[in-house]
């Protein structure tokens, strides 16, 4: 096993501090007898430390966009660059580790691993980065006390509330010390109050410097990002960063 | 490499094993082709070891030869001459063949009458060299013993009886020691056969004869000529010069074409022996197969499981590899998990077999000649090597091909919310 993205930049290495750089990024789905064009043409440019959302109405291209930021798909045409690396030409076991080092995703139905303890689901992705055991357990116990669930490590997904789950997912997301949280309508499966204390989690992460874009149809969650960028018929439509 | 060891290992330990009954029905499925396998290949052992210790009953690398008419023209000579050997040859041919390690003569008397007291039957006797007991696998029973070079010399009357023979005539009373009269002449008895098992036959099967020294059976029927002339080789390998020896020694007494098959044919046991490994080694291989069949739809039973766990597991696999597994750890688990099934499945056929082994061998076959014949189920080092290399073999397959599904699922799509 070569690793030839291990902390080649951690990030904020390059000079312009763009996390996220997508120019005239394309992404057609080809099913053989027709061609799907799910995203047009993308440009857009994520500095470090933003809070973006992404929103839009169903079949805009929202996941589709989300899905290449988080290098779980990559692009037919155009370039993205990820914390100032190409992703063009990675192949699936490079491509793992680019989402384990650099991005953290939070999802609408949290995801959690069912047959593991909280604890466990935090340190999941450590153990794909390859971090010590001891190691592991620490961060991971760091991590689920920042969220406010350290006294719920030994609990399964099961005996957690929604909002509980959606804070482990958060805490497993920051695990790795990514340079962007990538969250999924984070809110969408939590009721009100869940769903606030959810976005406040957010806010603070924002607050403490880390970057995070955020898909979402939440108008209270998308009013509390920085930045707003609509997306629809696969070409970004309005970008408009809130007056400070 | 090390890494991804590990790794595999961890999430093996952390994934949420079968519901029970699958995992127990798969473990069965597989227990049961094992016991299937290894039943099969254990009979089959027993009948080879079986067979192979009957071939050995007549004795180990022996040729028998029979006196016959020659079939072609020789130096002036006509076809059908009769070719007898004569007592008085016999050491003219161990001169002439170095590369046997024995040779004897035998003339056979074929009703004979044979009286001990008030019982009369009538039986083979024959007259043979003092060689012919090692060579020929004649050991007697305790108590008795096969003539010597002495008696051969002085031309003794003592005879040993073949053990079905001495139960006709003697009945439960102990042979050895009375007198028997053979045509009319009195005989020592000085043994009797220890059973055994013997497939191949000349003249009947041993049991049921009488050997006495060749000197005696000369004496006593007048008669020069040999039935029969055997000679044995140290190794298989050694026979194909023996009879070459065999025949250029005789042609040249006899005058007649060395190349004769009319008359130097002979039955070779050592070549015999060579067919009947390979008939053996097929049959087992037959056997063999039929148990990997068995054990083979077991595992396709375990494979269909793990197809089954991947399909419910598609949306944690995502998550997976959304969080940075390479492919190959999402793989390794399911591999592990089928092996770990296939194993646990041949370890417990392989203890089911090995009591179902032992219960048979404590089976009596003595005196049934069908049971006899089939001799005890065996199972040794290699079946148990076969039969393990096999299971894994099956356990890695029945991984492998749902771990590829697996491994093929793409997360964007499993992620997707619906």
């Amino acid at each position: 096993m070569n690793w030839p993205l291990k902390k080649k930049t951690n990030g904020d290495g390059n000079s312009n501090g763009h996390i996220i750089e997508m120019i005239g990024t394309t992404k057609v789905y080809d099913t053989g007898k027709i061609k799907v064009e799910a995203l047009k043409g993308i440009d857009l440019v994520v500095e470090k430390g933003e809070f973006v959302a992404i929103v839009g109405p169903s079949g805009s291209g929202k996941s589709t966009l989300l899905n290449l930021v988080g290098c779980l798909d990559t692009p037919t045409g155009g370039a993205y660059m990820l914390g100032g690396e190409a992703v063009a030409g990675l192949d699936r076991d490079q491509l793992a580790d680019v989402r384990n080092r650099r991005v953290g995703f939070v999802f609408q139905n949290f995801n959690l691993l069912p047959q593991l303890t909280a604890l466990e689901n935090v340190e999941m992705p450590m153990l794909f980065g390859g971090v010590s055991r001891r190691e592991r357990r620490r961060r991971a116990m760091e991590h689920l006390e920042k969220v406010g669930l350290g006294d719920r490590v030994e609990h399964r997904p099961t005996e957690l509330s929604g909002g509980q789950m959606q804070r482990v997912a958060i805490a497993r997301a920051l695990a790795m010390e990514p340079d962007i949280i990538l969250a999924d309508e984070p809110t969408g499966n939590l009721d009100t109050g869940s769903g606030s204390d959810v976005m406040s989690l957010l806010s603070e992460l924002w607050g403490q410097g880390r970057t995070l874009v955020v898909v979402t149809h939440d108008k209270t969650l998308a009013q509390r990002a920085g930045r707003l960028v609509e997306i629809r018929d696969g070409v970004v439509v309005t970008d408009q960063r809130a007056v400070a | 490499m090390g890494r991804d060891f590990s790794v595999i290992l961890s999430l093996f330990f952390k994934a949420s094993s079968l519901q029970k009954k699958r995992a127990i029905l798969t473990v069965a499925a597989i227990a049961w082709g094992t016991v299937a396998i290894l039943m099969l290949l254990a009979f089959g052992e027993g009948l080879r070891n079986q067979m192979i210790k009957a071939r050995r009953g007549m004795g180990e690398n022996i040729a028998v030869w029979w006196s016959g008419e020659t079939s072609k023209v020789w130096q002036g000579l006509p076809e059908g001459r009769r070719i007898r050997a004569r007592l008085d040859d016999l050491d003219y041919l161990r001169a002439k063949m170095p590369s046997s390690t024995g040779i004897v003569g035998e003339m056979t008397s074929w009703q004979t009458t044979l009286t001990w007291g008030m019982s009369t039957i009538t039986g083979r006797v024959t007259g043979a060299n003092w060689q012919y007991g090692e060579m020929r696998h004649h050991y007697p029973q305790p108590g008795g013993r096969f003539f010597n070079a002495n008696d051969e010399r002085d031309k003794k009357r003592v005879i040993f009886l073949g053990n079905r023979l001495a139960e006709d005539i003697f009945g439960d009373v102990n042979p050895v020691g009375e007198i028997l009269q053979v045509s009319s002449v009195p005989y020592l008895v000085i043994g009797v056969l220890q059973p055994k098992l013997q497939m191949g036959t000349y003249k009947g099967p041993d049991s049921k004869g009488a050997v006495i020294p060749i000197t005696t059976f000369s004496a006593q029927w007048s008669r020069q000529w040999l039935h029969n002339v055997v000679f044995k080789v140290g190794r298989p390998e050694d026979m194909p010069m023996a009879r070459d020896q065999f025949a250029q020694a005789l042609s040249a007494k006899y005058r007649f074409d060395p190349e004769d098959e009319q008359v130097t044919g002979l039955w070779d046991t050592a070549e015999g022996g060579k067919t009947l490994a390979n008939e053996m080694r097929s049959f087992q291989i037959f056997l063999g197969v039929i148990g990997a069949l068995t054990l083979l739809v077991g595992g396709i039973g375990v494979a269909n499981i793990m197809y089954a766990v991947v399909k419910e597991k598609t949306r944690e696999i995502g998550v997976q590899m959304a969080i940075g597994a390479h492919s190959s750890w999402i793989t390794g688990p399911f591999v592990l998990q089928g092996m770990t099934y296939t194993l646990l499945g041949g370890a417990f056929g392989l203890v089911i077999a090995i009591v179902l082994v032992l219960l048979f061998q404590m089976v009596p076959v003595e005196g049934n000649d069908a049971l006899e014949f089939l001799g005890k189920p065996t199972l040794n080092v290699e079946i148990a090597m076969a039969t393990a290399a096999l299971l894994g073999f099956i356990g890695i397959l029945a991984g492998y091909f749902p771990a590829r599904r697996a491994a093929s699922v793409d997360p964007a799509e499993t992620l997707r919310y619906e």
